[in-house]
């Protein structure tokens, strides 16, 4: 991933207000709240997986910087609401995850698509599991 | 009352459903299946400019609403039981009460419909066990499940986010209190509000069973007879996704998942159509019959 450049100087321009501003505007959230405490990261049952913890993502869209819908922390995060419960500022981290995919489903990208699942894996999977996984990752 | 069982209490949780019915049967509690209920949507609408996905939900409040009106319950309130449902009519009902920017539109696209008021209320099985009170869950137990140790596991959408939940986000004491009831030894794991992996075990089945794990080895470590959930989804991934644990992790021992309804149904000595333990993942039954339960 680009972003994970580290940058000397860096110039918050008219882009970058223009994609904090809707990221703002989708989660409905004050991401300028933030000051990287990290309780989020530290609490988060999938960082493991991720290449930006979640606290890094919210600095990433507090620049407005777009290379952040190329980060896999978006599609990885389960929506448990485990980092909502321990910002201490308040700031819901599941509705700025969710801004930050449905900026890309948007474009008409799927993550996953229902047609490549396997007859296997459809007649094993609990409906609930299917239905909100598409909900998550598809256009 | 109105009764939401949701679409996967019809197919791979029937189980859940069967024990759900009986043990309300059995406490007087009156459930009444909605008539023609769609999909809750199974997660709640997060981003901000989002109003299709409230249809989903609203229409199936409007359905309690017409019950209430026609004299089929008593209460305009809805029951659920998936967790999924929970948080996601829960959720709606709200913004439908706060948000009258969102609701006029709303209103707009579902104009066959009749107006939703609002009035509903949207409470989780395990609350309608509380407000009935644990003495009289008590009362009703005639095989208490003595010795035997049992985890309660929340999962999510039980208690978060915050202010949507049933219990305390941090400290929750539902669970613990019904278990206790019934007679149960309840154990206490650091993970018991920790996610499962919810619905990316579709396409991150490694890394599901992984996050599942964690929470079955303290279950493990514990002492646990069962671990009891009270949500479809975490059912499958702290069940079902053992076939994949035992896969990664040499020397996994299976623990027997249950629903908590099925532990009522046992405890109240219900008919083997409610316990329904024959669906369940790895199989409780010859724990069961150990303990002289079935």
């Amino acid at each position: 991933m680009s972003t994970g450049k580290s940058r000397l100087f860096y110039t918050f321009g008219p882009e970058n207000a223009s994609f904090k501003a809707r990221v703002e505007e989708l989660s409905g959230e004050n991401i300028d709240l933030c000051f990287q405490c990290g309780a989020c990261s530290s609490g988060c049952p999938l960082a493991q997986e991720m290449d930006l913890l979640p606290s890094k993502v919210i600095r990433y869209a507090q620049l407005g910087i777009e290379e952040v819908l190329d980060s896999k922390t978006i599609w990885v995060c389960s929506t448990c609401f485990n980092c909502e419960v321990r910002c201490p500022r308040g700031i819901d981290i599941a509705n700025v995850m969710e801004a930050l995919r449905q900026m890309v489903l948007r474009k008409k990208y799927d993550r996953v698509r229902l047609d490549k699942l396997t007859p296997e894996q459809l007649r094993e999977l609990p409906q609930v599991a299917i239905i909100s996984n598409q909900r998550k990752l598809s256009a | 009352m109105a009764y939401y069982p949701g679409c996967t209490l019809k197919t791979t949780a029937k189980n859940f459903d069967a024990s759900t019915v009986a043990a309300a049967r059995a406490l007087d509690v009156d459930l009444v299946e909605l008539p023609r209920w769609n999909c809750c949507g199974t997660v709640h609408a997060l981003a901000r400019d989002d109003v299709m996905h409230y249809l989903a939900p609203i229409r199936n409040l409007i359905r309690v609403e017409q019950m209430h009106e026609e004299g089929v319950v008593g209460e305009k309130k809805v029951v659920t039981q998936c967790a999924m449902c929970f948080n996601t009519l829960k959720r709606a009902n709200l913004a439908a009460n706060e948000d009258g920017e969102k609701m006029g539109k709303i209103r707009d696209i579902m104009e066959k419909e009749p107006e939703y008021s609002g009035s509903v209320e949207v409470v989780h099985f395990l609350e309608v066990l509380q407000r009935e009170g644990w003495d009289r869950v008590r009362q009703r137990v005639v095989r208490p499940l003595d010795g035997l140790k049992v985890v309660p596991y929340y999962g999510c959408l039980l208690l978060r986010p915050r202010g949507y939940g049933i219990d305390d986000a941090d400290n929750p004491r539902i669970f613990e209190d019904l278990l206790e009831a019934l007679g149960a030894e309840v154990l206490d794991i650091p993970y018991k509000t920790k996610c499962c992996g919810a619905y990316q075990t579709v396409h991150m089945k490694e890394v599901t069973a992984e996050v599942s794990h964690r929470i079955l080895e303290q279950a493990s470590e514990a002492g646990a007879d069962f671990v009891a959930t009270a949500c479809p989804l975490c059912q499958f991934n702290l069940g079902d996704r053992q076939k994949e644990m035992a896969r990664l992790f040499p020397g996994f021992e299976n623990i027997p998942v249950v629903y908590y309804t099925q532990l009522m149904a046992l405890a109240f000595d219900l008919e083997e159509e409610a316990i329904a333990v024959d669906q369940n993942y790895p199989d409780p039954r010859p724990l069961l019959g150990e303990r002289g339960l079935i």
